[in-house]
């Protein structure tokens, strides 16, 4: 029997019939058609599949479809506002942060939610954070750059209109 | 695509109704806490329950008090230890352990009470069911030998997390509810050297609290062996505790991790640092039982002789910090970087 579902996905309600035995990760990609958060090792091991559940930063791999019913999800689709990018994606744009792309929407998570925390962390505090994502391509400077320089942007105001 | 297999799902609101659940058929029955080692062992087929009993609807399991020491639901996140005063103030061993459990986004799911009764692991046992298949499984599922050491009549996978050791050290115990019951055990008594039953709690009963007496004059401390600064498991690890009297050691708990299949508490050791001074000469001695004493098994990474010899270094280091040297370059150079205070 599927499993009806009722959640907040990027501030909007979401309804999915779903097959019970999915994971979060597979109800976002297949029942949603929300791709940006990416398939990695399907085990916890690469942070790929990092979404904001309840405001927290979480792998959505290991969390199972009954356990999401009536709660909050922001994938890395939900960053973007009205068109416009939030200061994190325009920084790795920039910074050459994101090289072949997997890791990123994860890691964009990850970075988020430190921000939200956090509106100015140390070097320290972001290589922290973003401990649980792996990056194959860029090793990992261009990535700390990019968080550093959007903590820069969103102190300018750059802040997106909610 | 690794999918999960079917399962019939569970949310209790409370200890009772979960422990009712869970009495109907505890044998094909798991609990589910964060997930993060239940997950990933359903998608391998390493543990396939036919029913699942979802924990986090039951908002007493995750409540810390503050008694006579801590007591910690057994739902309680790893993140929320890390970011508890408390725990850093007076638990700085448990505080250095759960820090270095897995990634921190593991740890906003990890709960302390799934670290607890975390399966055991092996190089022959965490892969998906194809790998395993493929060496005809092994003793701990589906299979008769263990590969490890074929002559074994008991499965030696390796007792991995990171909490026990540091909990064990503290002197913690733990609460045990089922439907007919409730008993508290020591935590080390929760454990046996077996790779397979490696938990002396019955399949009918819920872990639901972790209670640590008063840090009183205690000192304790956590050093972790694994590859990355991050997302590894401990290979080789060591929980020191120590109360002083001025410079010399009333009472003292080494416990080893990751070089059994339970961790591995070393009291002779232990016992050798009472009433003495920690001079180098002793602690080298200790750290030297401690090595004879550990017997890890060739089912990790790392060649077996260096992980072996390793313990005999975070042993040294462990003893060093609860001696008030300063370890912090050290302990930077073996975690990679720094442990942070994250409020
Ligand atoms: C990539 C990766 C790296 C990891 N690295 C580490 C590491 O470095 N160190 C480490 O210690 N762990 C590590 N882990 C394992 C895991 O994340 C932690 O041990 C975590 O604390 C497990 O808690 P959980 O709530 O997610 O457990 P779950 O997966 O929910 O449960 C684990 C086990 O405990 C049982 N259980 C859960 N709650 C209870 C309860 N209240 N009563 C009785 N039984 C219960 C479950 O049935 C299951 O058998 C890692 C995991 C992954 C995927
Ligand atoms: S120690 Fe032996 S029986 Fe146990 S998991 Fe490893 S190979 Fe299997
Ligand atoms: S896909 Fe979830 S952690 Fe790798
Ligand atoms: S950009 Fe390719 S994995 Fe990070």
């Amino acid at each position: 029997m599927k499993l009806r579902l009722n959640l907040s996905v990027n501030g909007e309600p979401a309804e999915a019939l779903v097959d019970p035995d999915k994971t979060l990760l597979e109800v976002l990609r297949e029942d949603l058609q929300l791709t940006g958060t990416k398939h990695g090792c399907e085990l916890g091991e690469c942070g790929a599949c990092a979404v904001l559940l309840d405001d927290q930063p979480v792998l959505s791999c290991l969390v199972v479809s009954h356990e999401c019913e009536g709660r909050s999800v922001v994938t890395v689709e939900g960053l973007t506002v009205d068109g416009r990018l939030h200061p994190l994606q325009e920084c790795f744009a920039d910074l050459g942060a994101s090289q072949c792309g997997y890791c990123t929407p994860g890691i964009l998570i990850a970075a988020k939610a430190l921000l939200d925390r956090d509106p100015n962390p140390s070097r320290d505090l972001i290589r922290e954070a973003l401990s649980g994502n792996l990056c194959r391509c860029t090793g990992y400077q261009q990535i700390l750059d990019a968080v550093q320089a959007s903590i820069v942007r969103l102190g300018e105001g750059g802040e997106q209109k909610k | 695509m690794m999918r999960l297999p079917s399962y019939r799902y569970r949310a209790p609101k409370t200890v009772q109704d979960a422990a009712a659940w869970l009495a109907e058929s505890p044998g094909d029955t798991m609990l589910l806490a964060g997930g993060t080692d239940l997950i990933p062992n359903m998608k391998r087929r390493q543990q396939v329950p036919s029913t699942v009993v979802g924990l986090r609807g039951i908002t007493e399991l995750s409540r810390t008090d503050d008694r006579d020491g801590l007591e910690i639901g057994a739902g309680v996140t790893l993140t929320s230890l890390v970011h508890d005063e408390r725990v850093h103030a007076r638990y700085l061993g448990l505080w250095q352990a759960v820090g270095q459990i897995a990634t921190p986004l593991l740890r906003n799911m990890g709960t302390i009470g799934g670290n607890i009764c975390l399966d055991t692991r092996c190089t022959y046992y965490d892969q998906s069911f194809e790998w395993r298949q493929a060496i005809n499984f092994c003793m701990k599922k589906d299979g008769d030998t263990c590969w490890v050491a074929t002559s074994s009549d008991k499965c030696l996978a390796v007792s991995s997390t990171d909490a026990a050791p540091a909990l064990i050290a503290l002197g913690a115990t733990v609460r045990l509810v089922s439907a007919t019951g409730t008993r508290e055990v020591a935590l080390t008594d929760l454990y046996a050297n077996d790779g397979m039953h490696y938990l002396t709690r019955r399949s009918d009963e819920i872990l639901t609290t972790v209670t640590l007496p008063k840090a009183d004059g205690w000192r304790t401390t956590y050093w972790k062996l694994r590859r990355r600064g991050s997302f590894d498991f401990p290979v080789a690890a060591v929980a020191a505790a120590a109360r002083f009297d001025g410079d010399r050691i009333v009472e003292a708990r080494i416990v080893l991790g990751a070089v059994a299949s339970r961790p591995l508490e070393v009291p002779a050791a232990a016992a050798r640092l009472a009433g003495q001074p920690l001079t180098d000469d002793l602690i080298a001695s200790v750290a030297d039982d401690a090595y004879t004493l550990a017997k890890p098994m060739d089912n990790t990474d790392f060649e077996l002789v260096w992980r072996k010899k390793t313990v005999r270094s975070l042993v040294t280091s462990a003893l060093r910090e609860l001696r008030g040297d300063d370890m912090r370059a050290a302990r930077t150079k073996l975690a990679r970087h720094p442990l942070l205070v994250i409020s």
